[in-house]
């Protein structure tokens, strides 16, 4: 018998002492629940030794209090009623652990979001059933056996999936803490959104101009290595030891030995009417280096469009171009993953959406921000789509895909002092324009934002508080936007000149793919969702996977960068300490009464089972706890610890009761 | 309690990552919902056994829940899919005990649809308040 089983047959030798503690969370519990009345018949229950309510059992007197009485009162179980165990269960674990009992005896009763916060005028209901869950707990804790939880080494490098400003960010601040970094992005640069964006608010810097540097950097970091244009296949594993499947897409040419020149694309004969780093507008060629301040400054072949003809192989001096380059694979080892895989922009033209699609003067904010950015299509010329000519009235209409019912009902928080930054640069570039923004609410919290918008209403642009009813077409192509002001009851046409669609954040196919591979949960406005939406708002529930960025949701440049630096911090702790805790919960076999039929091996998805000499054999670094081969067994040898059948019948039967409770 | 309404009692599996952080966001969003159920978490979905399922019948359940993640969210990899197996099984051997069919449910709701798994209590709550209890109740049990 190891020293492990020694205490664990003890521990069940003993009778159970235990211990309930009743959190009133202030009201929060209080206000629906009559906790004390739940503690009196709490300590009426087999088993119970000792039953009080606190103010806040989390509090440092809560916890004092429950470390106090396993020692007074011998206690060798503790149960605590009160909030969710997805916040709060590791730090009773830690509490009754510091007491010196094992952080498994430890059994955890939610009555604020199952019970107070869901009845909450229904008192006397609330009260009997919290009576009866904490009866459920009680009889569970009496069955439950302390485990161990084993410490893991950690690969001491990240992986940062997205390298647009989050992912670069995130990137720089673990390569600077003296940490490996793989940084995977999809597209042939690094830069992400950012990089396509002419001015940032509110203080109307070159976005390029900002974040330029800082891509040079990310590629000087010596503990930093891109992987442009390659995606994240598979991931396996778990905190400190992650093994990654990452495809690098073909370029068609030698990443080592292209310079960037650009001589191919001045050769190629094939001129593309798409450009994407220009959201469309304008062409590009079929061999093209993506964006002037592209990091890494490389070309790619667009092979749909490529007709074979080897002008790029002559013109090239470094005989990089490699026609049959395939896809590669890379499998990396990491201990940590941070996401920040990005978003797009939502797309109105599938619904038509104030004519967009149908008319060609009407156009999205990214399409806008390209037409006036100097580098972009027109040079900075800001011209309408339909004749090239320069608009000489401007509307933007905001909350498009954002705050409707029809689309997304969040709102997407930039696109306000999007549509102020973009209309202000008109006025300043051509102060004759007429620009006009419709808009809902306009939303501007945070430093130097009110202020930005006041400037905005100063410089003469007109605030119409409404969105346009209806938008049609005049023969010469002008847009016509038929809009009630609210705020005077007037009913307009505003004859514009073009229509910029102030368009919201929405997640991405490719976000989602890598989501589902990590099976990170889905908030239910598509992005990913965080651990805790104010405590922790980077973290994931997986262990050593964060969030950061527009993966997480909607958000400005700022609060990205912020974020990204949140998950290097956060990621960095593990890889700091060269060694994480896993999960104690796992299964086990009993020797004795398994028949050694193997029904359970195929239930495994980790591989963690085999059947070796006629015996079943569990690699329990593999086994994640699931608990799904323990239902196959079909005599009931195999028992998840911490969810065995026992310790969840004992839950099924304390649901109900004879007699009053 | 006794004067009042009957009220059912739902017994609802919840697996650890989606549909118990479901239970929890509709506590963070306050949707109120019938006292009728009480959660049980396991990890995953394909934790819950048919055994503890019929147990929960004979003990008195007037209806049984089990939840999950969605299709492709499993947290372990495939773990629901194993459920929905588990559960066609399950819905045989109720029809063939003379169950009704509102008695017994499969639901994946994820992480953050509070709104959905209340909605989805109030339902089954109205369906089994239709029903009565349990033929399967013992005697004296609440």
């Amino acid at each position: 018998m190891t020293e492990q089983e020694a205490v664990t047959e003890t521990i069940k030798a003993e009778e159970p002492r235990i211990g309930a503690f009743i959190c009133e969370c202030g009201v929060n519990i209080g206000g629906a629940v009559d906790c004390q009345a739940v503690a009196d018949y709490v300590a009426t229950l087999p088993n119970v030794t000792t039953a009080v309510v606190n103010k806040y059992t989390c509090s440092d007197a809560g916890q004092a209090e429950i470390k106090n009485a396993i020692k007074e009162l011998g206690l060798n179980r503790v149960l605590v009623a009160s909030c969710t165990p997805k916040t709060h269960e590791p730090i009773f674990r830690a509490c009754v652990e510091e007491a010196g009992l094992n952080p498994y005896l430890f059994e955890f009763v939610n009555i604020r979001e199952h019970c107070s916060w869901i009845h909450m005028w229904e008192k006397e209901d609330a009260t009997h059933k919290a009576k009866e869950m904490v009866r459920m707990g009680v009889a569970r804790a009496a069955k439950l056996e302390p485990l161990q939880s084993s410490e893991v080494p950690v690969t001491n490098k990240a992986l940062v999936i997205g390298a647009g400003v989050t992912g670069m960010q995130a990137a720089l601040d673990i390569g600077d803490m003296g940490f490996q970094v793989y940084l995977v992005e999809q597209g042939p640069s690094i830069g992400g959104k950012m990089a396509q964006l002419d001015k940032t608010f509110p203080t109307n810097d070159c976005s390029i101009c900002i974040l330029g540097p800082k891509m040079v950097e990310v590629a000087r970091n010596k503990n930093i290595e891109i992987m442009s244009y390659s995606e994240v296949e598979e991931v396996d594993g778990y905190v400190g030891n992650f093994k990654v499947k990452v495809k690098h897409k073909p370029r068609y040419l030698n990443i080592d030995d292209c310079s960037g020149c650009g001589l191919c694309t001045e050769k190629c004969p094939v001129e593309v009417p798409y450009t994407e780093f220009n959201e469309g507008i304008g062409t590009r060629k079929a061999i093209y280096v993506p964006f002037p301040q592209a990091v890494p400054l490389r070309a790619l072949v667009d092979k749909s469009v490529c007709i074979d003809c080897g002008a790029c192989s002559k013109a090239c001096e470094r005989g990089a171009i490699d026609m049959e380059q395939q896809e590669t694979f890379s499998e990396l080892d990491v201990g940590v993953i941070v996401v920040a895989a990005g978003y797009q922009v939502y797309d109105p033209e599938p619904q038509h959406e104030y004519g967009f699609g149908l008319y060609d003067n009407v156009i999205t904010t990214m399409e806008f921000e390209r037409l006036i950015n100097a580098s972009g299509p027109t040079m900075g010329k800001v011209v309408r789509p339909s004749d090239v000519q320069p608009p000489k009235s401007i509307g933007f209409v905001q909350c498009v895909g954002s705050r409707d019912k029809n689309s997304n009902i969040y709102c997407s928080s930039f696109c306000c002092m999007a549509s102020l930054k973009n209309a202000q640069l008109i006025k300043e570039k051509y102060p004759d324009t007429e620009v006009y923004i419709m808009y809902m609410d306009m939303r501007t919290p945070f430093r130097m934002y009110e202020e930005f918008y006041n400037r905005a209403r100063d410089s003469g642009i007109k605030f119409i508080r409404g969105k346009p009813a209806e938008v049609t077409e005049t023969e010469d192509h002008n847009i016509i936007a038929r809009v009630e002001d609210t705020l005077t009851g007037e009913i307009v046409n505003l004859e514009l000149d073009l229509l910029v669609l102030s368009v919201g954040a929405v997640s991405t196919e490719s976000t989602e793919k890598i989501r589902q591979i990590l099976k990170v949960s889905r908030a239910a406005d598509g992005f990913m969702m965080e651990a805790h939406p104010k405590l922790k708002p980077v973290d994931t529930t997986l262990d050593g996977i964060f969030i950061g960025g527009m993966t997480q949701g909607p958000k400005d440049i700022p609060y990205s960068i912020s974020q990204g630096s949140a998950c290097a911090a956060r990621a960095t702790r593990f890889l700091a300490q060269g060694k994480a805790l896993t999960e104690g919960i796992t299964v086990k076999v009993d020797e004795d009464i398994c028949v050694s039929c193997g029904m359970c091996v195929p239930m495994c998805p980790f591989q963690a089972l085999s059947m070796e000499e006629g015996k079943l054999n569990i690699i329990s670094a593999l086994c994640k706890g699931c608990g799904t081969c323990a239902v196959a067994c079909p005599t009931g040898a195999l028992q998840q610890s911490h969810f065995k059948n026992d310790q969840l019948l004992a839950q099924v039967k304390n649901v109900f009761a004879y007699g009053e409770v | 309690m006794a004067e009042t309404e009957w009220e059912p009692k739902i017994v609802a599996f919840c697996c650890n990552w989606c549909s118990y952080g479901g239970a929890d966001t509709a506590g963070m969003g306050r949707f109120q919902q019938p006292a009728s159920t009480r959660v049980i978490r396991v990890m995953c979905s394909g934790r819950i056994d048919p055994l503890h399922v019929f147990n929960a019948f004979l003990e008195g359940a007037d209806a049984v829940l089990v939840t999950g993640c969605h299709l492709g969210d499993c947290h372990y990899v495939n773990g629901n899919e194993k459920t929905e197996v588990r559960y066609q099984f399950l819905e045989e051997m109720l029809q063939e005990l003379g169950l009704e069919s509102d008695r017994l449910h499969l639901n994946w709701i994820s992480a953050s649809e509070g709104e959905r798994f209340a909605n989805f209590i109030r339902d089954v709550t109205a369906k089994v308040k239709e029903l009565g209890p349990s033929p399967l109740k013992p005697a004296g049990v609440s």
